[in-house]
């Protein structure tokens, strides 16, 4: 298919690539200064979202972000971007700081949740936040909302039981969501296929009833193009889709991990072939949609911001020790 | 004031929340059309139809984990787990995400909903439909565990639990529900969560327990009157938090104490009630601090012999307490 008619098949305009491409630099640069961070010991821990950042941001973007919902996992940093969650307010949660609207220093980094801009907060407990996006898009059925709930979570959390159940509950339903699962092949040092049999987690979706479709994670285009299709069924009524992105994870699990203790160098070399951040560039100034020199233009603005954020947030101000024993219950 | 049952309480409790507020929906395995296994929400699905009382698939954890999400978006859910029992394997969505959810999110987000289960044994339910599993939440920052003993404090209870905006565990002994009758008030009224109650006066030693223990406990408490001991009962009605200030007011004044439940006796409510008395109570003590329980066995056996000499019932309570009469 001719490059341009891609751009007008997926429903997007050029503002709107731009945009995503925008988006995805930001998050490219957050992680890897936040990385660097890890490294320097300014901050304790880390993430890394490099190689998704075309899943998680064209998805996110297939949202109504003022009223959708979203309930993230730890590399949903895109996601959060679009969302509304600014590049300050990120680096507040990466320093553990009191305005960090996450959890004001409470969880550890990358841990999100953000109620004002419809954030539903995750913990450490991986897929326990599937039943719950269930249960979120039940209220707004029972509570006549107009909102899509959309999950994020990995490969390997599609094993955890509660996978199950949240797809299940939403099928019988017919809820509002979308299940967005980044399949990046790796669950720390698990590979996907010591976590099933089937490797392609969408199929999992005809047993609960409801549509599974595998898009290729380091495309905007086509994961925007499934995630509008599986948030307009959602809208209508037709209940929930399971979206299955391939991606890849160009860094370790964490700040705390060493990959190649379980990848080799040639496998992560070859992996880099995929990073969605030059093949989107390549796309954009192929057709004419950005050039060489907006493009650094665009990189420069991004890595200024976030070192901005960075210093701001390292004077901020942590929450006062003896807070620690506050808002163990709601008044 | 009129005469209910244990389960008519709470029936009428859940209809009249389900009433007066939008946000309040039931969810739980059989809770429609069979109106629950022990009969608890007979007749709401055809009072509220099938958006306010929702049969839930056999999925505990995915039960619980929708209606956290449910909590988070504006309703008030109110989960029944069909036995205690069967909690497990929700454990991790009620301590890993509900309890901690609040204090995670610096405030941010609440979890208002309620988990009813009913408990304890008697029943002949062998060793999965006779557990108390109040221990093992009672232990957890950001919950709330409530106990009752009597219609009057079910339904003032479970008012309270729904109205909170903190998750609360609700355990009902599944024999109070058709044996213990009670006044209870007319109208909509509440029982504060976290007060325990005198249900009984007395002078030398006080029984203190929770959910249907307290009427072993009065039925020991008048035994013993008659041989000139003097029990007083205190009902703690919330496990967590507990109200100290009761249960150190109690032994202030007897000086004797017996801590009586259901649950096995290791790291059991006992065992933090006798703590806290310990500490702040040393100096009213006239006697060592004595506990009634199930001994430390998994769960009580299916066959009546075998179940019926583990349940800690009035007779031990009276044997304990003469011990501490003598001390």
């Amino acid at each position: 298919m001719p490059i341009n008619s891609r751009l007008n098949k997926s429903g997007l305009d050029q503002k709107d690539a731009q945009s995503i491409y925008r988006y995805m630099l930001l998050a490219r640069s957050i992680s890897e200064k936040s990385w660097l961070l890890t490294r320097q010991g300014r901050v304790l821990f880390s993430m890394p979202c490099d190689g998704q950042e075309a899943a998680d941001v064209a998805s996110a973007y297939a949202l109504d972000t003022a009223t959708d919902f979203i309930v993230p996992y730890a590399r949903s940093l895109g996601a959060m971007l679009v969302k509304g969650m600014t590049t300050q307010e990120v680096m507040l949660n990466m320093f553990g700081k009191a305005a960090d609207p996450n959890s004001g220093g409470r969880q550890m980094p990358m841990h999100w949740g953000h109620k004002l801009l419809g954030i539903i907060s995750m913990g450490s407990s991986v897929g326990t936040t599937i039943p719950r996006a269930s249960g979120v898009a039940l209220a707004s059925k029972l509570r006549g909302q107009n909102a899509v709930t959309m999950v994020y979570f990995g490969e390997g959390s599609a094993s955890e039981g509660d996978f199950h159940e949240g797809l299940g509950f939403a099928g019988v339903h017919r809820l509002p969501v979308v299940f967005f699962c980044n399949n990046n092949g790796w669950a720390t040092s698990v590979p996907v296929s010591l976590q099933n049999a089937e490797p392609q987690v969408a199929k999992r979706a005809q047993g609960y009833g409801f549509p599974g479709v595998t898009v290729d994670g380091s495309d905007p285009l086509a994961v925007y193009q499934a995630v509008k299709a599986a948030v307009h069924r959602a809208r209508s009524g037709d209940g929930p889709t399971l979206v299955e992105a391939n991606t890849i994870r160009m860094m370790p699990h964490s700040s705390s991990d060493d990959h190649l203790r379980y990848r080799t160098q040639e496998d992560l070399e070859n992996e880099r072939k995929l990073d969605p951040i030059p093949l989107f560039r390549d796309f954009l100034i192929t057709t004419g949609i950005l050039d060489e020199t907006s493009d650094q233009e665009l990189q420069d603005f991004v890595d200024l911001e976030v070192e901005e954020a960075i210093e701001l947030a390292d004077d901020a101000p942590s929450a006062a020790a003896e807070t620690a024993f506050n808002g163990v219950y709601a008044p | 004031m009129s005469e209910k049952r244990f389960i008519d309480a709470i029936r009428d409790g859940l209809r009249e929340e389900i009433a007066a507020d939008a946000a309040v929906f039931l969810i739980g395995q059989d809770i429609g059309v069979n109106g629950g296994v022990f009969r608890v929400t007979d007749g709401l699905l055809e009072e509220f139809g099938s958006g306010r009382i929702i049969d839930s698939p056999l999925a505990e954890s995915g039960m619980v984990g929708v209606a956290i999400g449910t909590a988070m978006n504006g309703m008030r859910p109110v989960v029944e787990i069909q036995f205690a029992d069967f909690i497990f394997p929700a454990f991790n969505q009620v301590v890993s995400e509900a309890a901690r959810m609040y204090y995670r999110t610096n405030g941010d987000f609440t979890v208002p909903m309620v988990i009813r289960a009913p408990y304890g044994g008697g029943a002949r339910g062998g060793l999965y439909h006779s557990q108390s599993v109040e221990a093992y939440f009672a232990h957890v920052p950001g919950l709330k565990v409530v106990v009752p003993s009597n219609p009057h404090d079910a339904k003032g209870l479970l008012k309270s639990a729904i109205r909170d905006d903190n998750p609360v565990l609700f355990f009902e002994h599944k024999l109070a529900y058709n044996t213990v009758r009670g006044e209870i008030s007319d109208g909509d009224y509440t029982v504060p969560i976290g007060e325990a109650v005198v249900s009984r006066e007395g002078q030398h030693i006080s029984l203190i327990s929770y959910g249907l223990s307290v009427h072993h406990c009065l039925e020991a408490a008048e035994t013993l009157s008659a041989e000139g001991i003097s029990c007083e009962v205190v009902d703690l009605r919330t496990v967590r938090p507990l109200d100290t200030v009761t249960i150190l007011e109690s032994v202030k004044k007897t000086g004797r104490v017996c801590i009586v439940h259901e649950d096995n006796l290791t790291g059991g409510v006992g065992a933090e009630v006798a703590a806290i008395i310990a500490k702040d109570g040393f100096e009213f003590l006239d006697a060592p601090v004595q506990r009634v329980a199930a001994p430390d066995v998994p769960s009580f056996p299916y066959n009546p012999g075998l179940e019926d000499v583990l349940l800690p019932g009035p007779t031990d309570i009276v044997r304990a307490a003469k011990e501490l009469a003598a001390y």
